[in-house]
């Protein structure tokens, strides 16, 4: 855990990709879910900001 | 022989061109080399993307090219992110989606896991197997369409068989509890296969000295099984899982062919709704927002999809 947040705070990529990867995940789970509304309108929002996240932090050194 | 080849085409080339090329350096040519390439890219891809996203933030119907086009901001995203009938397609692309990779994860891990086992007629086997992934979507849909008919079909003839049901008492395509799990049913089919390459090649890169140490210590199989065969499988796993993941939520051409999306609108998936929207409703502009959405989900999990590839590569 303590790697983890270290990793984070240093810019590094295993951890923010780990990140930006929750993000998109749980963007698509929120679009597809069948229980509430809100989460599926919101859910464009948390994917894209997941989707972009990855794409800067690939770039991060390892 | 590679001198004289070199030699043959450097007296080929005609002076003056000769005289350019000498002119250039490694980067420019590199540069002419992938410049064909680069400008196909940007006219196939890159143009109608921008364009794509320029389209989403207007109310631009493509029957209707004379009209005026109005700026309408985020008001289509806000529409379709807010439309409980696209929240349900969505629903059916979840329900398509979760089933489908259930299956053909169990499913396909079992082939694969037989099939592992050294047996007689083992590649025959595993050809017969790979045969549905083969065929055209269109000619699957088309099939199965006959296999599902309440009078001829033998789908139905064989789930009479098994319950003492009448075959035409039920009708996978028309009933609105049956025809989500008959796209299911068909696609499991069709894409089972792929899904058993996978974990085969996952199950076959596994070295034999692993299992014998641990026979060594004597671990049971069930042990084996669980510490050694499916934490070494799950990247494959994790590669096929994604792989059909990313192919399901774009699903057209076999559904189209099976269902058309009903009854009513059961089994229309994001894909067929979002066509509807574009080629039926002419909602140009709504359309491509909604393609936006589905493009930026894709691209979410393809990104992930290129994480786990990457994974596998370094084992």
């Amino acid at each position: 855990m303590s790697d983890f947040l270290s990793g984070l705070m240093r810019f590094r990529r295993g951890p923010w990709e780990m990140v930006a990867t929750i993000l998109i995940a749980i963007g698509v789970f929120m679009l597809m879910q069948p229980f509430v509304l809100w989460a599926f309108t919101y859910s464009f929002i948390v994917t894209l900001i997941g989707t972009v996240m990855f794409i800067v932090v690939s770039h991060f050194p390892e | 022989m590679s001198d004289r080849t070199v030699d043959r085409v450097a007296q080929a080339t005609p002076v003056r061109v000769a005289r350019k090329i000498r002119g250039l350096s490694d980067r420019a040519i590199a540069w002419i080399f992938i410049s064909p390439t680069i400008f196909l890219l940007l006219a196939i891809n890159i143009f109608p993307l921008i364009w794509t996203i320029q389209l989403s933030f207007t109310n631009f119907k493509a029957n209707r090219i004379g009209r005026e086009v109005k700026d309408v901001g985020f008001r289509n995203y806000e529409r379709i992110l807010t439309d409980s009938d696209t929240w349900l397609n969505m629903q059916a692309t979840a329900h398509f989606l979760f089933w489908t990779i259930f299956f053909q994860v169990l499913i396909g891990f079992t082939l694969a896991w037989l099939l592992n086992k050294k047996f007689r007629g083992n590649d025959l086997w595993t050809t017969i197997i790979v045969l549905p992934m083969m065929l055209s979507p269109a000619v699957v849909g088309n099939f199965w369409k006959f296999l599902y008919q309440p009078q001829i079909g033998l789908f139905n003839y064989i789930v009479s068989w098994f319950t003492g049901k009448d075959p035409s008492s039920f009708e996978m395509l028309g009933s609105v509890q049956l025809a989500p799990w008959a796209i299911v049913i068909v696609d499991t089919w069709m894409w089972t296969p792929f899904v058993m390459l996978i974990c085969l090649a996952g199950l076959r890169s596994i070295p034999d000295y692993i299992y014998e140490a641990a026979e060594v210590d004597r671990a049971s199989k069930l042990r084996q099984f669980f510490t050694i065969t499916i934490p070494m499988v799950l990247p494959f796993l994790m590669l096929a899982v994604l792989f059909r993941g990313i192919e399901n939520f774009k699903m057209f051409d076999l559904v189209v062919q099976l269902t058309g999306g009903g009854p009513g609108s059961t089994t229309e998936l994001t894909s067929i709704n979002l066509k509807r929207e574009a080629f039926e409703k002419w909602r140009t502009g709504y359309a491509s927002a909604y393609a936006i959405i589905l493009f930026v989900t894709v691209f979410g999990l393809a990104s992930i999809y290129v994480k786990a590839l990457n994974k596998v590569k370094q084992r």
